[in-house]
């Protein structure tokens, strides 16, 4: 985003602050990297305006309460239960959801996971589980540490399976595809590290 | 679920806040994962909601002259990563660490927990173990209010209309300190159905302080102040464990009765002291 093109977000969020209770008002969200105009009361979740204002309809809603994490979507790279946030809150944040990971059109080596491993089986949750595993991985790359975490001192962590369950404890699925999701995303963090790492042999 | 209509405003500073709280029909937002729910059932119906993320300085964590002062908008996910809340008062981070889930704890704040004072909640028993202040700002000024004297009931705290928590004040625990949260989660809501905190200063072979917070078992958080003192004059561990929530009123509900809460309480107390203790210098 240019510098212009936040002031301008700015300037909306502040004009936001004064939005009346039938006051539908214009906003500008930042999703997957495209500008996106919605006009919206005050009270419409995060959830609604991206599944029934954008037509966004990747991210789901399961109970509405902020108990399931179906749809979780990620502001600012850091997870977050869409259906408890209000859209009006997220002006001018960069908001990503699960049409927003694959990589100039073919599925990131996360989404591909979920595929080889039986990551799922109605898929209900999975737009929820995909985008919370990527804040996980950028947090725990990010030396985050858990409630599980051993030795926080030491700075490193283990990508053990403790420690993807506890940090994925936010998304159920009713089908119970939780070990398929597992490997997923250890698989997925183990091809992005060995790239990493193939990256720094080769210069 | 959608709630009723409502205005939304972002003061920029707490005197704006305060003015926009005036009239009472509105109500504070901080990570709304309390408020949101009840305001989708139509529980909570307010007329304006009042967002208090743009007031610079509600998130800081700081410490100053062996007190920590976190701000009332810290979300529970920067407090239990915060180096100075593992540095200076641990418990409390390991209580921050052991609430919902990953998306929870990242919207939701401390404020809000303890404003909410839900009787469930992870953070009061921490808060009375560590003998921690709220600290409040009304029009009238700034007061704290001691957190044992703060949770008054089930959804009731000492606060009066027209205040806003802006901070919780904790004395550092002193290195030399064991600490321990201990929760039973409810299986299905994550909540604490008993949540114990414990903090010992040993002396030798005894123990020269000790404090018990619990939260869970009754309307509100409390200190179990006769297991304390057992512990402190001499007693073992069991011994006190076996006291805890002696004469306090308990919540019932279809997963566990008052007397099933008391028994969580007990049994637990006893493991937190255990644990306390080896982490005792
Ligand atoms: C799925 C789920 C699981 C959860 N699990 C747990 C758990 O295991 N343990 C636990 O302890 N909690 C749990 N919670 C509750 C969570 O910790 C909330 O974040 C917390 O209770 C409220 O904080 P909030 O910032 O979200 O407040 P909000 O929801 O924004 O506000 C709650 C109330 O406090 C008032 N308020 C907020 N801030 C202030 C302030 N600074 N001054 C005065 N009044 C204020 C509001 O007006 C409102 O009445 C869970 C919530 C969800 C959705
Ligand atoms: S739909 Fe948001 S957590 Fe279930
Ligand atoms: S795949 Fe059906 S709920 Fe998870």
């Amino acid at each position: 985003m240019t510098h212009s093109q936040n002031a301008e977000l700015e300037r909306q969020a502040a004009e936001s602050s004064v939005a009346g209770p039938d006051n539908r008002l214009r906003i500008t969200l930042m999703v997957n990297g495209d500008r996106r105009e919605v006009e919206i009361e005050p009270r419409v979740s995060l959830l609604d305006a991206l599944r029934e204002r954008l037509h966004l309809t990747g991210t789901k809603k399961g109970c509405d309460q902020g108990a399931c994490g179906a749809c979780t979507v990620l502001v600012n790279g850091e997870r977050i239960l869409s259906c408890l946030a209000l859209a009006i809150q997220y002006t001018g944040q960069e908001i990503t959801t699960v049409e927003g990971l694959a990589l100039d059109g073919s599925l990131s080596p996360l989404q591909q996971a979920f595929i080889t491993h039986d990551g799922f089986q109605c898929g209900y949750c999975t737009s929820g589980q995909l985008c919370s595993a990527v804040g996980m991985m950028r947090e725990f790359d990010d030396g985050v540490p858990s409630a599980v975490t051993a030795d926080v001192a030491s700075g490193t962590i283990d990508f053990s399976d403790t420690e993807i369950k506890e940090r994925m404890s936010g998304n159920l699925c009713r089908c119970g595809a939780y070990v398929g999701i597992c490997d997923a995303i250890r698989e997925a963090h183990s091809e992005v590290h060995s790239e990493v790492h193939h990256a720094g042999e080769s210069r | 679920m959608i709630s009723n209509a409502f205005s939304y405003h972002t003061p920029e500073t707490l005197e704006e806040a305060l003015a926009m709280l005036e009239d009472g029909g509105g109500k504070i937002l901080a990570g709304g994962m309390s408020l949101i729910p009840l305001m989708k059932l139509r529980l909570a119906s307010p007329e304006s909601v009042v967002d208090l993320r743009r007031i610079p300085g509600l998130k800081a964590i700081t410490e100053e002259g062996g007190a920590v002062r976190i701000g009332a908008m810290a979300t529970h996910h920067e407090i239990e990563i915060s180096p100075v809340i593992r540095g200076k008062c641990p418990l409390l981070g390991e209580a921050a660490s052991a609430i919902g889930d990953i998306q929870v704890r990242n919207m939701g704040t401390i404020g809000g927990s303890v404003a909410h004072a839900d009787p469930a909640a992870d953070y009061p028993a921490a808060l009375v173990a560590l003998e921690a202040r709220i600290r409040l700002r009304s029009a009238n000024g700034e007061r704290t209010v001691e957190a044992s004297e703060f949770f008054v009931d089930a959804f009731t705290t000492a606060m009066e209309a027209g205040e806003i928590v802006v901070a919780i004040e904790v004395k550092e625990e002193e290195a030399s300190e064991g600490f321990k949260y201990e929760k039973v989660a409810h299986p299905a809501s994550g909540f604490p159905v008993v949540g114990v905190a414990v903090r010992v200063k040993k002396s030798g072979a005894g123990i020269a302080m000790a404090r018990i917070g619990v939260t869970g078992m009754g309307p509100h958080a409390f200190r179990a102040r006769n297991a304390e003192a057992l512990l402190e004059g001499g007693a073992g561990a069991a011994a006190a464990a076996a006291v805890v929530g002696e004469g306090e009123e308990t919540n019932s509900d279809l997963y566990a009765s008052g007397e099933y809460r008391r028994h969580l309480a007990r049994v637990h107390a006893g493991r937190a002291i255990a644990a306390a203790l080896t982490r005792a210098l």
